[in-house]
């Protein structure tokens, strides 16, 4: 008898290499590291304003931004460094985002993850939750008007699907089949709001069916699974056969921002969610597929550890803007918008 | 009527609304970038017929008929100008904007400030009152996004202003609120040269030489100005007008010119009173032109109530002539 276990293995097996999986391991632990040390910087007060980190919930950004070609777009929320480091921004831009150095890839115009460059296909995050979404059926539709076969992910929290841009959004790609995948962190709290206030369905994933898109719910700290939805969404999208809608059902394991000590959240909860640890998962389904084992997993430990000192020291060694910069930028050349 | 598809004839006049026409026909003919979105826009040809046979000229893709979502529709306009696609956004009615706020204000106007990424797209508003409209479609909400930075506005009065502002709004490498009057659509009428050409954003216009008083204005209320200026000619007051056709970037040489040269400044506009751009060229005349002002700076604007239905109610709600002949009256004694 094949059990659901096999079919997913077979799955596995069948659609990511070892290699990939491997490197998508890294970019958990990068992640992990690198937020882990801001969090350390903000402790110490060498970092100022918000910190908002993706900690347990890693898989997701990693997962489906390493299923995207070089040409495609990511218009990410803030819970996703993972896919900023997959799409090629290093980890000392993101340190130097976060202290408002001019190396950060806003030059200290904005900060924390509010990271965007669309050399590497990466759309700045707004902090008014799901506003990206409408931008991604417009890239989309872009993509759709040249006749080119890329495609644009985009994501958001549980309380963004709140948001009437949420639904405007889902509504137009739906209507014209964009090729735009939806992804939806559903980590229980926005802020300190739980899901049962935020929404009267069970299950986020219920909002596609009202804009006839298929939607998926899959595990969002097996990073595995992610990638393979992931995968599947972005093929569907690029053949031209519309929207996918993805929830990933993960729980936030810090506060909303690291000055939030999330007393709100019952600590029973994150006990049992901290054993299912998107890294331990991961190193569980290396480990039974024989594709590594506990010296590798210490080596990318290593490997991560320098990167990030290496970051910290590049953030940190980097200068400051100068306060009149603050004038420069307000409108665009024609050459940039050429360009 | 003319239409986008069907050719003007050199030195043939075309009404207000034909010239915006034209202006979106001939730059979506000239640059394959260009396209437009909005409620109603296809088949339909728009709620003032202003893209009628667009669709059939240029296809359903390029004249896209939106779901009726202004939020959605303008961030994905924002979407596709950051992947070098040129959008025209078309609001309905101005009043509609309001839905789109966030986008425009949050993601619009700060995206390349703060990342750097350039958002070349025009959002065409038809605005304004005395078309008994009520409060819900005779509104002029530029006052709003006035405040904004990084966004552009423009309110063209004359069918050649109308034509060649669009076009530089289509060429902008920003976002630019195209403010068009309703008032106007179908009121005035010109020759427009046959070449193309375009009125440069950020220029403002001198509409009616004179040398006792400037009356800084826009929109529709530059051809109340003009007939006030007509009336006062008789009583030897002899007004500027001053069409500032860009509210942002706004051209403060011109009006600070004017001003130092006539001595006495009104500001006209049928935006509410409280907070509008009057209010701002008012504290830049303070600022800069102090020493030379030889009376009070005078505002006239809507009172600040909604626009109201009922014709007596709007005819007062809206400045008039005569408000311009009392207040330069009143200016000439100084």
């Amino acid at each position: 008898m094949v059990t659901a276990d096999d079919a997913y293995m077979d799955d596995v097996k069948r659609e990511i290499k070892r290699d990939d999986l491997l490197r998508m391991y890294y970019y958990l632990r990068l992640t992990r590291t690198l937020e882990d040390r801001i969090t350390a910087l903000y402790r110490q007060g060498r970092i100022m304003g918000g910190v908002y980190t993706s900690n347990g919930m890693e898989a997701i950004a990693v997962g489906y931004a390493s299923a995207l070609e070089r040409d495609d777009i990511v218009a990410p929320y803030h819970r996703d460094v993972g896919a900023f480091l997959v799409r090629g921004i290093t980890p000392g831009e993101v340190v130097a985002q976060y202290l408002g150095k001019r190396t950060g890839p806003t030059k200290g115009k904005d900060g924390n993850v509010h990271i965007g460059d669309l050399k590497r296909g990466v759309i700045a995050f707004v902090s008014h939750l799901a506003d990206n979404l409408p931008l991604a059926t417009g890239i989309a539709l872009s993509f759709k008007m040249r006749g080119e076969s890329r495609v644009v992910v985009t994501n958001t929290g549980d309380g963004g699907t709140s948001r009437g841009d949420f639904h405007e959004a889902l509504n137009f790609a739906s209507v014209r089949k964009l090729p735009v995948v939806f992804f939806c962190n559903n980590n229980q709290y926005a802020y300190s709001t739980p899901l049962k206030h935020q929404m009267a369905i069970k299950d986020v994933v219920e909002r596609a069916k009202a804009y006839a898109i298929p939607g998926e719910i899959v595990d969002g700290n097996d990073l595995a699974a992610v990638h393979l939805a992931a995968q599947k969404a972005i093929r569907r999208a690029r053949a031209g056969a519309g929207p996918t809608f993805i929830e990933c059902k993960t729980m936030r394991m810090h506060g909303h921002s690291e000055h939030d000590s999330a007393k709100y959240v019952p600590r029973e909860l994150l006990e049992e969610w901290a054993k299912k640890d998107p890294i331990l998962k991961a190193e569980r389904l290396l480990t039974s597929l024989g594709w590594a084992d506990d010296a590798e997993f210490a080596k990318v430990g290593e490997r991560v550890q320098k990167e990030v000192e290496a970051a910290v020291k590049f953030g940190e060694d980097s200068p400051l803007p100068e306060g009149r910069e603050a004038l420069e930028g307000v409108f665009a050349t024609d050459e940039e918008a050429n360009s | 009527m003319t239409t986008a598809t069907a050719e003007t004839k050199a030195g043939q006049e075309v009404t207000y609304l034909e010239a915006i026409s034209q202006a979106l026909d001939e730059e979506m003919t000239r640059d394959e970038r260009v396209f437009l979105m909005g409620e109603d826009i296809g088949p339909y040809g728009g709620a003032f017929r202003i893209t009628e046979g667009f669709q059939k000229k240029y296809g359903e893709w390029r004249v896209l008929d939106t779901p009726l979502a202004e939020s959605g529709f303008v961030g994905a306009a924002i979407g596709a100008a950051m992947m070098g696609l040129r959008p025209v956004v078309e609001m309905q009615f101005a009043d509609f904007i309001s839905c789109a706020f966030d986008q425009i204000t949050e993601v619009a106007a700060k995206n390349h400030y703060r990342w750097g990424a350039a958002v070349p797209m025009v959002i065409r508003a038809p605005f304004g009152g005395g078309v008994h409209g009520g409060p819900f479609h005779s509104e002029c909400p530029e006052g709003w996004f006035f405040h904004s930075p990084g966004l552009k506005i423009v309110a063209p009065s004359t069918p050649y202003d109308a034509k060649g502002l669009l076009k530089a709004a289509i060429r902008d490498p920003n976002p630019v609120l195209y403010f068009e009057h309703k008032y106007l659509y179908r009121r005035i009428k010109a020759v427009l040269p046959a070449e193309d050409y375009i009125v440069p954003i950020g220029q403002a216009d001198i509409k009616r030489p004179g040398t006792d008083i400037t009356v800084v204005t826009y929109g529709a209320m530059v051809h109340l100005a003009l007939e006030a200026a007509e009336q006062l000619s008789q009583e030897g007051i002899d007004l500027e007008v001053v069409d500032l056709r860009t509210l942002i970037p706004l051209d403060k040489e011109t009006i600070f010119q004017s001003v130092r040269k006539t001595s006495k400044a009104i500001l006209l506009h049928e935006d509410n009173k409280t907070g509008g751009i009057g209010a701002e060229i008012a504290a830049l005349l303070a600022e800069d032109c102090f020493d030379c002002l030889d009376g009070p700076i005078l505002r006239i604007a809507a009172p600040d109530t909604p626009v109201p239905f009922s014709a007596p109610m709007e005819e007062f709600f809206l400045p008039k002539a005569s408000d311009v002949v009392a207040a330069a009256r009143k200016l000439a004694a100084y």
